[in-house]
């Protein structure tokens, strides 16, 4: 048995505020509000205590995601600085209430979305944990440099999820929803993997900038960023959208452009002066508060 | 007078049953308006 099971976690019971940790709130927050966009951009509005149930079923579908990642990969946790004080590496609890609080809250959330909308929202909320959990943290994470692009799937989910839970099928606008989270996960999370990459390599897992280099993780970072910017300004040229958001995406994207354009000149190796790419990923995050708000916007005000 | 540890664990055990509480009340609530919800739907 490891000894990180043997700590006084075996006989303490875990805190509820461990509990709360397991399901990484943080993220949580971007995966809960993408989904209620993808809601509220729907043309039919279901009543709202529905509406918030399939709200609350995605939030706790990415909880169920979290705990069972850091059940998984409590000895990678272990290793790294930014993870080490979670609570099951950190010894505050075991590991098999992790793995039952994971899979107990995701079939609730599946079953519970299933019940308040349509079996179709609950599929694809069953389908995005289990792509989480299963391809993405299992399988790809540990394996391959390219675990970032196809798990980035399991992430764009959440518009799809609360536009079916609203409206009961799947369309075009929902589909490019999760091409522009799909296309914004690489360039986001590389960014960041650069400037800890020093923590993923103690960790073995082959990010980018670990087993390919800084210089190609940029040109990647750059690449992306390019149909990630034409999938976002999309929806207007099609006719889904209407100027607010296609002008707001036009925007927003190509400042994205520009700041992964910088992140592509910049040859600097030390983490602590990768200014360009902590202002990429700190930018990213906002990118896809704001895109998202301008759908909303754009469906409520137009 | 019980152990410090005892104390400990016992605090544990009363936080948890509180929000373990505290969800499961909201819980039925949520399960009321759904039904509610459920019953009116016409959209």
């Amino acid at each position: 048995m490891p000894a990180i099971e043997m700590t006084e976690a075996a006989v303490l019971p875990a805190d509820w505020r461990d509990f709360l940790a397991l399901t990484k709130p943080r993220v949580m927050s971007l995966v809960v509000f993408t989904g209620l966009c993808g809601l509220l951009a729907a043309p039919a509005m279901p009543p709202f205590a529905l509406g918030f149930t399939a709200i609350l079923c995605i939030a706790l579908g990415a909880g169920a995601c979290g705990a069972l990642n850091q059940w998984y990969e409590v000895e990678l946790d272990a290793k790294m600085r930014r993870t080490a004080k979670r609570p099951l590496p950190d010894g505050r609890m075991d590991r098999q209430s992790a793995l039952h609080f994971g899979v107990g809250l995701g079939a609730f959330s599946v079953i519970l979305m299933g019940l308040a909308t349509n079996w179709l929202a609950a599929g694809l909320l069953a389908v995005s944990i289990l792509f989480y959990v299963l391809v993405y943290t299992v399988w790809l994470k540990p394996r391959t440099a390219q675990n970032i692009v196809i798990g980035g799937a399991a992430g764009a989910f959440p518009p799809l999820i609360g536009w079916v839970a609203a409206t009961g099928r799947v369309e075009a606008l929902p589909l490019l929803l999760f091409a522009i989270i799909f296309l914004w996960t690489p360039p986001h999370f590389w960014a960041l993997s650069l400037f800890v990459r020093s923590d993923y390599a103690a960790a073995g897992i082959p990010m980018l900038p670990v087993v390919a280099g800084l210089d190609n993780t940029r040109r990647q970072v750059f690449l992306y960023s390019l149909p990630m910017a034409g999938a976002a300004v999309a929806p207007w040229p099609l006719g889904l959208t209407g100027p607010i958001y296609g002008v707001s995406a036009a925007i927003l994207s190509f400042v994205f452009v520009v700041l992964a354009g910088r992140v592509l000149a910049n040859r600097t190796t030390e983490p602590s002066a990768m200014a360009a790419e902590k202002h990429l990923f700190a930018y990213s995050v906002f990118y896809l508060f704001a895109l998202f708000t301008a759908l909303v916007a754009d469906r409520w005000i137009a | 007078m019980p152990q410090p540890d005892d104390e400990l664990i016992r605090g544990r055990q009363r936080g948890r049953a509180r929000v373990t509480a505290l969800l499961l009340g909201a819980f039925v609530v949520l399960l009321f308006f759904i039904t509610i919800a459920q019953a009116s739907r016409n959209w």
